[in-house]
């Protein structure tokens, strides 16, 4: 890169059988348009190639390369160094295991959520409308892209890990609202739970840190609108 | 609902990070990257200990009736002090924020207004300040 100035970065490190964790502090030449997952893989290919972090495809859409930078949740591709301070602090996401460095267990993200929730789910098309030769069907993303920034902004799941947190929940909601073959009381029955639907306070922090507009903390608000609806079930 | 996951291999796992000084009741006040839901949160949680707090000074104050009338004139003298009434006006803050937030926080976990809860709090948030001024210049004006 060409360089207009450096910044330091306070990086967070943890290996397997280490005693404990700390922060490595590296100088990093940046530009005004380097962001901090450039940074970080500078760092790693200049500085120190033990630096383990997780990333894919560099626009905002893999979700892989959620970290906190300053105590913000961010996704590290799409986070310009040029707006942060003088010293950066990166660490891994909160409230998952870390793995190494800035990489989490994102297995028990993964499985906090129900079990009928699918990222890939088979998309509506008009009655009749066939699909061009060789393709089966039409497929769609959902909009969370697991990144797991809400689950580390919760301040909820800061004090219990049995909650199961804002993706999980704001997934079943998607769920009600196409439930594309499962049924909506199964859905609503997982999340009427002390640890489920009812243990978010509605502190919107999930909302704030989401990159991909899922709005979990307003998705989590009508399933418990939809969880009063339905009543007493007793 | 699920397991918790991964409980059976805790003892494995490697350090969960989170906010605050380490003690996990601390990330409710980290101001990092907070916004204004988690502001509200926190405070919330704040005025919730405070009120709680004053309930049992309350009862405690109140069991100063058992020492006669010469120790209720006492606390009384204390209790109309300039500094003791400047903690009332703290006391009815803690009681007007966190009835108006449990109020907005009603109102948006009922689903109802789900995506208005920054409205609700600036809304909110002008009733209570009138309602503050309002009894600060009562409190003070009766002095």
């Amino acid at each position: 890169m060409s360089s207009m100035g450096t910044r330091r970065f306070r990086v967070y490190r943890y290996k397997r059988g280490d005693p404990g964790w700390r922060f490595d502090l590296f100088v990093v030449p940046v530009t005004s348009r380097t962001t901090v997952l450039e940074a970080l893989r500078w760092t790693q290919l200049h500085l120190d190639r033990t630096l383990a972090l997780r990333h894919s495809c560099l626009h905002a859409s893999c979700g892989t390369c959620g970290v906190q930078v300053d105590g913000r949740e961010v996704l590290a591709c799409v986070t310009p160094v040029d707006e942060l301070g003088a010293t950066i602090t990166v660490e891994p996401v909160a409230n998952i295991p870390v793995l190494t460095d800035l990489v989490v267990d994102m297995r028990e993200f993964v499985a906090r959520f129900p079990e009928e929730i699918a990222t890939v789910r088979a998309s509506e098309q008009p009655a009749g409308a066939v699909p061009p030769d060789g393709i089966g069907a039409y497929g769609r993303f959902e909009d969370c892209i697991e990144c797991g920034l809400c689950l580390s902004a919760c301040p909820v799941s800061a004090t219990s890990d049995a909650y199961v947190g804002p993706a999980a929940l704001a997934a079943a909601q998607r769920l009600l609202e196409e439930p594309r073959g499962v049924d909506p009381d199964r859905v609503l029955d997982w999340a009427d739970d002390p640890s489920g639907a009812w243990r978010c306070h509605a502190a919107f922090e999930c909302t704030a840190a989401c990159p991909s507009n899922v709005r979990p903390a307003e998705r989590i608000m009508a399933l418990r609108g939809a969880l009063a609806g339905r009543g007493d079930r007793a | 609902m699920n397991d918790v996951p991964g409980a059976d291999r805790r003892a494995e796992r490697g350090p969960v990070l989170r906010k605050g000084v380490g003690i996990p009741a601390s990330g409710w006040f980290d101001p990092r990257g907070r916004a204004l839901g988690g502001f509200a949160f926190s405070l919330n949680r704040v005025t919730g200990l405070g009120l709680v707090f004053y309930l049992y000074l309350h009862l405690g104050v109140l069991s100063l009736l058992l020492g006669g009338e010469r120790s209720w004139s006492d606390f009384l003298r204390l209790a109309t002090s300039w500094a003791f009434l400047s903690l009332d006006i703290l006391l009815i803050f803690g009681i007007l924020y966190h009835g108006l937030n449990g109020i907005r926080v009603a109102l948006v976990g009922s689903g109802l207004v789900a995506d208005r809860q920054r409205a609700l709090w600036w809304s909110l948030g002008v009733i209570g300040t009138i309602a503050l001024i309002a009894a600060t210049l009562h409190i003070y004006g009766s002095k």
